[in-house]
């Protein structure tokens, strides 16, 4: 993790954009797809899991930050944990509540968000470190940035997999859709190509520059 | 008999963790490229689960009912000081264990696949016993999982292999490919 | 994790154990009062939810009825769980539904059952008739079979119309699409026979398990008429 910790020469915007591009948790950092992936299999699935984690991830990052003066170092991690857990607990309810259908699909899935390491990984290298403009900021930039890779693999999945996106048909009839890509093994072969997308243009950047 | 022995092979093969549910990735991806390691962290895996499933059937049974709101807090925390007992009790007890096993048991706490465990086995309602075969089951399907993928890195590490698919992405597509031939294993309950 | 960051300036060498256990005890109070109130905030809607859900399906499976009332099996016998407060938990375990339409005859029995299918558990529930022994709705609420394949059990509106008018007796029987000459035979979908079969193993099995205490239950009822 390539973490300069030199606060006062980030612009604020700098700190909510590094998210979405240059440390994009999933592409350029290859964290936390644990218990994402397994639900990535429709755009809206994905849209979902995206959000509710980035709402966990800004508001964890709010109070890890506010109260990062108050907790010593020897239990910070324990801390983090518990208010991690408070913050999925509390999307879990309220999708249960308002969006019971999507709740459904998702499953114990929102539940593992907990575990997912970018959650942890910000509290520890940014918000325990930063004001709690900055973490909200860079939660919510990670978190976005988390969104929309994971919308790039469900959007493929969905698109490949069902020849829909959004539930729209995309295809006429004659369209047979690639069932694999909407089963598990599609969720590996999506991301290992992305992955493998991403390297090949990094390398070819890398030799224009020279 | 016929529901447990369909909840272990349900969990090693039919629905297997890694592979079907993308848990426990990270180690999957990061750790494996020997078989030896693969093995121990396979069989740390199982022992964790074990323990983890009386664990969350006892919270589950004894607490939960009655704050059911604890339950992802509750569960975490006990994973989380269960490592760390169950390293100091083997280090103290077997040596020969505690090198076995080595880095691996705190490792597994940031583990998806046992807090996913746990909240399986809540969610679908399963008694101590079911409990318990379903982590034997889980564990040794994450085991299988590791010890395939280490024995086909060893083999990819002499190979060839073009700059841009090397690490994770050849993983991951290695990956793909045995969660396709994973597929194979469903309806073998059903086919009858 | 981060090296540099364990040993900050500002962190005194080492805080008292009472401080370390203060913080966390405050941290954990915090997070409590967050969560009950997250809780208590939703429950209502949640269980709202969960009752409407259980409500459509047991109206989807017994078409015309209008109303419901849940029937708990206790020691073989069935009894009407009367309990509304405890209802809007969700019906105990072991619980079926019978059905009523506005006359307030009984159309059906709806029992929620589930059975291994091709990928993982499939969980749903059918309407049965007890005086015709016939299955008259089935719907899943919940699998995993293969998109595209096995998935047909909830899609393929062809396969739902087998369990319009299915006689349980002498038994559920399985037969290739298009070949249904008896009304115990359910046609299997091409491509998803696994799926099918399990969905038929499902329904005959819970038929055995439920229909004596069914059958117990509507004679009771019966003679208390009369």
């Amino acid at each position: 993790m390539s973490e300069n910790n030199s606060g006062n020469e980030h612009t604020s915007a700098a700190e909510f954009l590094k998210g979405l591009w240059d440390e994009n948790p999933v592409f350029v950092m290859v964290l936390g797809m644990c218990p994402a992936l397994a639900v990535s299999n429709t755009a809206i699935n994905s849209m979902a899991m995206g959000l509710a984690t980035t709402f966990v991830l800004v508001f964890s990052s709010i109070l890890v930050s506010s109260m990062r003066n108050l907790i010593p170092n020897q239990v910070r991690l324990t801390a983090y944990i518990v208010i991690i857990a408070t913050m999925v607990t509390v999307i879990d309810f309220l999708l249960a509540a308002i969006v019971p259908d999507i709740h459904k699909t998702l499953g114990a899935f929102i539940a593992l968000i907990v575990v997912n390491c970018i959650i942890l990984g910000r509290q520890e290298a940014f918000a325990a470190k930063n004001n709690v403009k900055l973490s909200a900021l860079d939660g919510l930039g990670m978190g976005l940035g988390f969104t929309f890779a994971l919308l790039c693999i469900g959007s493929i999945r969905e698109i490949l997999g069902s020849g829909t996106l959004f539930n729209v048909p995309l295809f006429s009839d004659k369209f047979e859709p690639w069932v694999i890509m909407i089963l598990p093994p599609g969720g590996f072969f999506t991301l290992g190509f992305l992955l493998l997308f991403f390297n090949w243009y990094k390398q070819r950047r890398k030799v224009k520059k020279v | 008999m016929d529901n447990l022995i369909w909840i272990f092979v349900s969990a090693l093969l039919i629905n297997n963790f890694t592979l079907t549910y993308f848990l426990g990735i990270c180690s999957f991806l990061g750790v494996t490229s020997k078989l030896v390691t693969a093995l121990r962290l396979g069989l740390a895996n199982i022992f964790v689960m074990v323990i983890t499933a009386i664990w969350a059937w006892l919270l589950n049974t004894y607490v939960l009912t009655y704050a059911p709101y604890l339950r992802l807090i509750s569960f975490i925390i006990v994973i989380a000081s269960t490592v760390q007992l169950v390293e100091m009790v083997v280090k103290k007890l077997s040596p020969e264990l505690y090198r076995a096993l080595g880095i691996f048991l705190p490792l597994i706490t940031t583990n998806c696949a046992i807090l996913a465990l746990a909240l399986f086995a809540t969610n679908k309602g399963y008694g101590l016993v079911e409990g318990i075969v379903y982590a034997l089951g889980a564990g040794g399907g994450i085991a299988l999982a590791l010890v395939l993928m280490a024995s086909i890195r060893e083999e990819t590490k002499l190979m060839d292999i073009p700059k841009v698919i090397e690490g994770t992405a050849l993983s991951l597509i290695i990956a793909g490919i045995l969660s396709m031939a994973f597929m194979g294993f469903a309806g073998m309950f059903s086919a009858s | 994790m981060n090296e540099e960051n364990v040993h900050t300036e500002d962190a005194p060498k080492e805080p008292s154990s009472g401080r370390l256990i203060a913080t966390l005890g405050i941290a954990g109070f915090f997070s409590g009062i967050l969560l009950v109130g997250a809780y208590l905030f939703t429950l209502p809607m949640i269980q709202a939810n969960k009752a409407r859900a259980l409500e459509a399906a047991i109206y989807k499976v017994l078409p015309g009825s209008k109303s419901f009332e849940t029937l708990v099996l206790k020691d073989g016998t069935l009894e009407v769980f009367k309990n509304a407060e405890a209802s809007n938990q969700g019906a105990p375990p072991n619980s079926i539904f019978a059905g009523y339409d506005s006359t307030g005859a009984l159309v059906g029995i709806a029992v929620p059952a589930e059975e291994p299918g091709f990928q993982d558990i499939i969980v749903g529930i059918y309407g049965y008739n007890p005086s015709a022994k016939t299955i008259i709705g089935f719907e899943v609420l919940d699998s995993k079979e293969t998109p595209g394949l096995g998935d047909k059990i909830v899609k393929d509106m062809a396969f739902k119309t087998n369990f319009a008018a299915l006689s349980v007796e002498p038994e559920l029987v399985v037969v290739k699409k298009g070949q249904k000459k008896n009304p115990n035979e359910v046609e299997a979908i091409t491509g998803a026979t696994i799926s099918s079969k399990a969905v038929v193993r499902l329904l005959q099995k819970s038929i055995g398990n439920w229909k004596p205490a069914i059958e117990k239950y509507i004679a009771t009822a019966q003679k208390d008429k009369q």
